[in-house]
């Protein structure tokens, strides 16, 4: 194995980035010019390492790989405890490959406080890398609500008309959430006496009554996360209000907190509890793909009905993580990924109009395909990953999660399945309505296609959404010994309470 | 009674103090005005060099016939006031001078105070808690009415001293009653009555209740909080900002000091007035907070939920629930000197202003000022990994061991609420669009404080663990 430590080099190394655009001073051009460049170099370089976890990777293993161990706080048995496994491996991937895009995308777009933004956002790379890779709870909790901060600014400052109340809205709902969590976490800590992850899972033997209550807890922080129905409200406003940039990290990256938390703690640590809220689960997600993609039906506003979508989308996450089948786990993993990658660029690719434009209003486009074949080429493309098209990524993880789910649960798996059909309706008719038609509207006279730095933002974003719906099996295989490996001791763990509670 | 030479050995900061003090205060008198720049200078110093002598060579044991005790905890707490009280003094100059109240008795005042707040901290017995508590009172009243021709700073003495004289007296009618069914002042001797059987006395009971409300208005706790935000908002600028640090983090520890020591037997009866109180106060602290406009109202309502967060650790009535107090303050006490040093730069037009909208865009015209404000209202909040996250979660850990559910959930809750006026401040610095500039200031002491502090709390969570092992050998003293 590596004999540096590589997780901490991927987790910390934006941050030499964000201090070197800190301590830049000049005059206000070249300050700007150098912080984007510093920006993408660092995060650049920091997506190469990330790719070394990919190469060196055991795809046999189902344990965590790369660990590093320090000793932090040991007056209370807190450790800093890295490591990945295929679960956490393709979101720290997701993670790294997002950033340079989103910093490569606000080349333009962004020309106030240039400075801070960089630093907003390399430092947002690091809680997110660092959330992923965390094996010790207090660490997981520090990353995991430590990405508020840069969250909140980048919607505050950089955001739309109503900013203020979408970033409020945003910080205070995900921290009502994930204080809850601390608590849960806290209790964890005094029963099992570490918040050491491996060491935890291994001990950690709770009554019933105690599991409800800590899933719930851990439940409101990542249901917030997700977001699940009816705690998604403050998704479409963050999701409008922020700037393209921070809409793509929050649909790529921030949702999947929410998804990896009931995969990574929920279900490892409360298996009984996890399964007795399975049910609880399964109707708000079916609640959340049917309603919210009617919603998104009558949106008005292109990135709210993104955001909705995203909601929807996220339902199979959650659906798939709690039916604890090799497909469907599989399959709301990869779904997460594919949605990642897929709902990041139909962002991106609004807001390359809205650069345009300065609206984001459906009405105020229509027949783009006669000035921008391109972009009209690109935005169909990843409309049609997102309904789950074969052959893209967005059909396998929503295949594979419906698959799993029919083998569990039949009635589930319809109610789901009609969310797909309300996909491709809403996803369509933005299509049709943004790219389609006359070209009428005397402002979209002189618009331009997409440039070469637009073309760089999209071009890996494509071959990538390709490859994932081609050839899953490169992302599914290396994922598959830890997804196997958490079934097999959530089922131990299930057999070991009913014989327990058999027992006279 | 012989008064041996260790008795004098282990008060040797306490006397350092005193004497230095009274040096200074007689160099002041002869000099007249034109001391003042030096004799401020040389009580931040003398106050440090106390803090130094505490811990060389560092020494325990009680003394003058069992009144006067020192161990690791107080010590701590001591290093800890002291500092405050310090930095405090160093931060007053630019303002009273502004004001044209720069005066020499002010640093003397607090030197005095300081003593006070030392001996109360050292008390081993309620005389000696009483004659320590009203010497830190007497100080405290006059400075907070320093800026005599400022209506406000007056009205602020007057009430502060009103108030604070009724507290008072709750506390020596509480001690009254004590004294009188257990026998005697002294702790221990307080602690083997009850051992022996007086708990379940009435009268022990009723004095327990108003010695604990006066020291809970001492820690500004709801429902004894009432005179915080207007003394607060009154006094002048660096009297607050003392006011916010030194003289609470004494009287939580001489309130940690009573009930973990002669009143342990009466843990249940107590634990219950110190949940209520602790409770109420992180409610209050964050409900009252939200529509404050001015800065140090808001501080003050911060400090009382503060407060509340210190008395969810002492209702634990656990190692770990001192610990986490001892690690909290500490984390406090750099968190409210940076916000006060913050303030104290605030400034326009060669006027102090003091309202959260004249922060309207910091952000742009001085970005490190507003970063370093940004730093203390996350970490203020609970933010990781800021220096404040730490905080909470020891005290959390603390009330979680000790089955204080409830109290917790309700604690975290109010956390949230208060982050928004913390998040406020943060908005008001980088979201809105300034509307007159503030003035800049030179660099100056409130800048190196601010930055200090903002360095403090952020590269805190690089090393939380040297600050764990101090708390972890102070709390230490009271279970041995």
């Amino acid at each position: 194995m590596s004999s540096w430590p590589i997780l901490s080099v991927v987790t910390f190394l934006p941050l030499v980035g964000a201090f070197f655009c800190l301590i830049v001073n000049g005059p206000k051009e070249a300050v700007d010019r150098n912080c984007r460049s510093a920006a993408l170099i660092t995060s650049l370089a920091t997506f190469l390492i990330s790719l070394v976890l990919w190469v060196r990777f055991d795809a046999t293993k189902a344990g965590f790989q790369f660990e590093e161990k320090l000793d932090w706080v040991p007056a209370l048995d807190i450790g800093y405890h890295m490591g990945i496994d295929g679960i956490s491996l393709f979101f720290v991937l997701l993670s790294t490959l997002l950033t340079p895009i989103c910093i490569l995308a606000s080349w333009e777009s962004i020309q106030v406080r240039v400075k801070e933004y960089m630093v907003a956002f390399l430092v947002l790379e690091t809680f997110m890398v660092g959330m992923f890779c965390a094996l010790d709870l207090a660490l997981f909790y520090i990353f995991f609500e430590g990405v508020l901060i840069p969250m909140f600014l980048i919607i505050g400052v950089w955001g739309g008309k109503r900013r203020v109340y979408a970033a409020f809205k945003f910080f205070l709902y995900t921290l009502l959430g994930s204080v809850l969590m601390l608590l849960a976490i806290i209790a964890i800590y005094w029963q099992a006496g570490t918040t050491d992850l491996p060491t935890v899972m291994e001990k950690l033997d709770l009554p019933f009554t105690w599991q409800c209550w800590l899933w719930l807890a851990f439940f409101a922080s990542f249901a917030v996360k997700v977001p699940m129905w009816p705690v998604h409200t403050w998704l479409p406003d963050a999701h409008v209000e922020a700037p393209t940039a921070g809409s793509v990290i929050l649909a790529g990256v921030l949702l999947k907190m929410g998804g990896y938390g009931f995969l990574r703690f929920s279900i490892p640590l409360l298996p009984e509890a996890s399964q007795y809220f399975a049910p609880l689960v399964f109707g708000l997600s079916i609640v959340a793909i049917i309603y919210t993609s009617l919603v998104a039906l009558v949106q008005e506003d292109m990135k709210k009905l993104i955001a909705y979508s995203s909601i929807a989308h996220m339902g199979f996450v959650t659906i798939g993580a709690f039916i604890m089948n090799m497909q469907s786990v599989q399959g709301s993993i990869f779904q997460m990924l594919s949605h990642g990658v897929v709902s990041a660029a139909l962002f991106l690719c609004v807001g390359v109009v809205y650069d345009r434009m300065h609206t984001r209003e459906i009405a105020a486009y229509g027949g783009l395909v006669h000035r921008m074949p391109r972009y009209a080429f690109t935005f169909m493309f990843f409309t049609l990953a997102s309904v789950g098209l074969p052959g893209l990524s967005g059909f396998v993880g929503e295949f594979l999660v419906l698959v799993g789910t029919f083998k569990a649960n039949t009635w589930v798996a319809l109610l789901a399945t009609t969310g797909i059909i309300l996909g491709a309706a809403y996803a369509l008719w933005l299509y049709r309505k943004v790219i389609f038609g006359e070209l009428t509207k005397d402002s979209l006279k002189a618009i331009l296609d997409m440039n070469r730095r637009e073309i760089a933002v999209f071009l890996p974003l494509v071959l990538i959404t390709l490859w994932m719906g081609i050839y899953p099996s490169s992302f599914l295989d290396p994922m598959a010994p830890a997804v196997d490996k958490l079934i097999g001791d959530y089922q131990a763990a299930l057999k070991l309470a009913r014989t327990a509670a058999l027992a006279p | 009674m012989v008064v041996g030479l260790e008795s004098w050995t282990l008060a040797r900061p306490e006397l350092f103090l005193a004497a230095a003090t009274l040096l200074l205060l007689i160099y002041g008198v002869v000099r007249g005005e034109v001391a003042t720049p030096f004799v401020s200078v040389a009580t931040s110093i003398v106050l440090l060099a106390t803090a130094v002598l505490l811990f060389a060579p560092y020494r325990e044991g009680t003394a003058f016939a069992s009144l006067f005790i020192v161990d690791r905890l107080t010590t701590t707490m001591k290093a800890l006031v002291l500092v405050g009280a310090a930095v405090a003094v160093l931060m007053s100059r630019a303002y009273f001078e502004q004001v044209k109240a720069w005066r020499f008795e002010y640093p003397l005042l607090v030197a005095l105070a300081t003593l006070g707040m030392m001996l109360m901290i050292s008390a081993n017995d309620l005389m000696a808690l009483y004659v320590g508590l009203e010497l830190q009172s007497l100080a405290l009243y006059v400075i907070a009415a320093f800026q005599r021709d400022s209506l406000r700073s007056t009205e602020a003495g007057v009430k502060y001293f009103v108030l604070g004289s009724v507290a008072s007296g709750m506390l020596l009618f509480g001690a009254s009653l004590i004294y009188g069914f257990c026998g005697g002042t002294a702790f221990v001797q307080i602690s083997r009555a009850l051992l022996d059987g007086k708990a379940a006395e009435f009268g022990v009971i009723v004095g327990l209740v108003f010695v604990v409300a006066g020291l809970a208005f001492k820690v500004s706790a709801v429902p004894f909080h009432m005179w915080t935000p207007d003394v607060y908002e009154g006094a002048p600028t660096p009297v607050t900002a003392l006011f916010a640090v030194a003289p609470k983090i004494a009287a939580i520890s001489l309130m940690v000091s009573v009930l973990m020591g002669p009143f342990k037997p009466l843990f249940l009866q107590w634990q219950q007035i110190i949940v209520a109180a602790s409770v109420l106060s992180m409610a209050l602290g964050a409900f009252a907070a939200l529509r404050q406009q001015n800065i140090k109202r808001l501080m003050a309502y911060s400090s009382i939920g503060n407060v509340g967060y210190v008395l969810l650790g002492l209702a634990s009535g656990s190692e770990k629930g001192i610990q986490a107090i001892v690690f909290y303050l500490a984390i406090y006490l750099a968190m409210t000197l940076g916000v006060f040093a913050t303030i104290l730069m605030m400034k326009r037009r060669g006027t102090m202003v003091e309202n959260v909208s004249d922060l309207a865009g910091l952000a742009k015209s001085q970005p490190m000022m507003a970063f370093a404000m940004l730093l203390f209202m996350f970490s203020m909040a609970g933010i990781p990994p800021l220096a404040g996250f730490w905080g909470k979660l020891y005290i959390f850990i603390a009330a979680v061991e000790a089955k204080l559910f409830i109290p917790a959930v309700l604690g975290v809750l109010a956390s949230v609420v208060a982050s928004y006026y913390y998040l406020r401040i943060v908005k008001v610095m980088y979201f809105d669009e300034e509307t007159e500039t503030l003035d800049r200031t030179p660099f100056g002491v409130n800048r190196a404080v601010a930055f200090a502090a903002a360095v403090l709390v952020t590269v805190f969570s690089l090393a939380p663990q040297p600050l764990s092992l101090i708390a972890a050998a102070a709390a230490k003293g009271l279970f041995p």
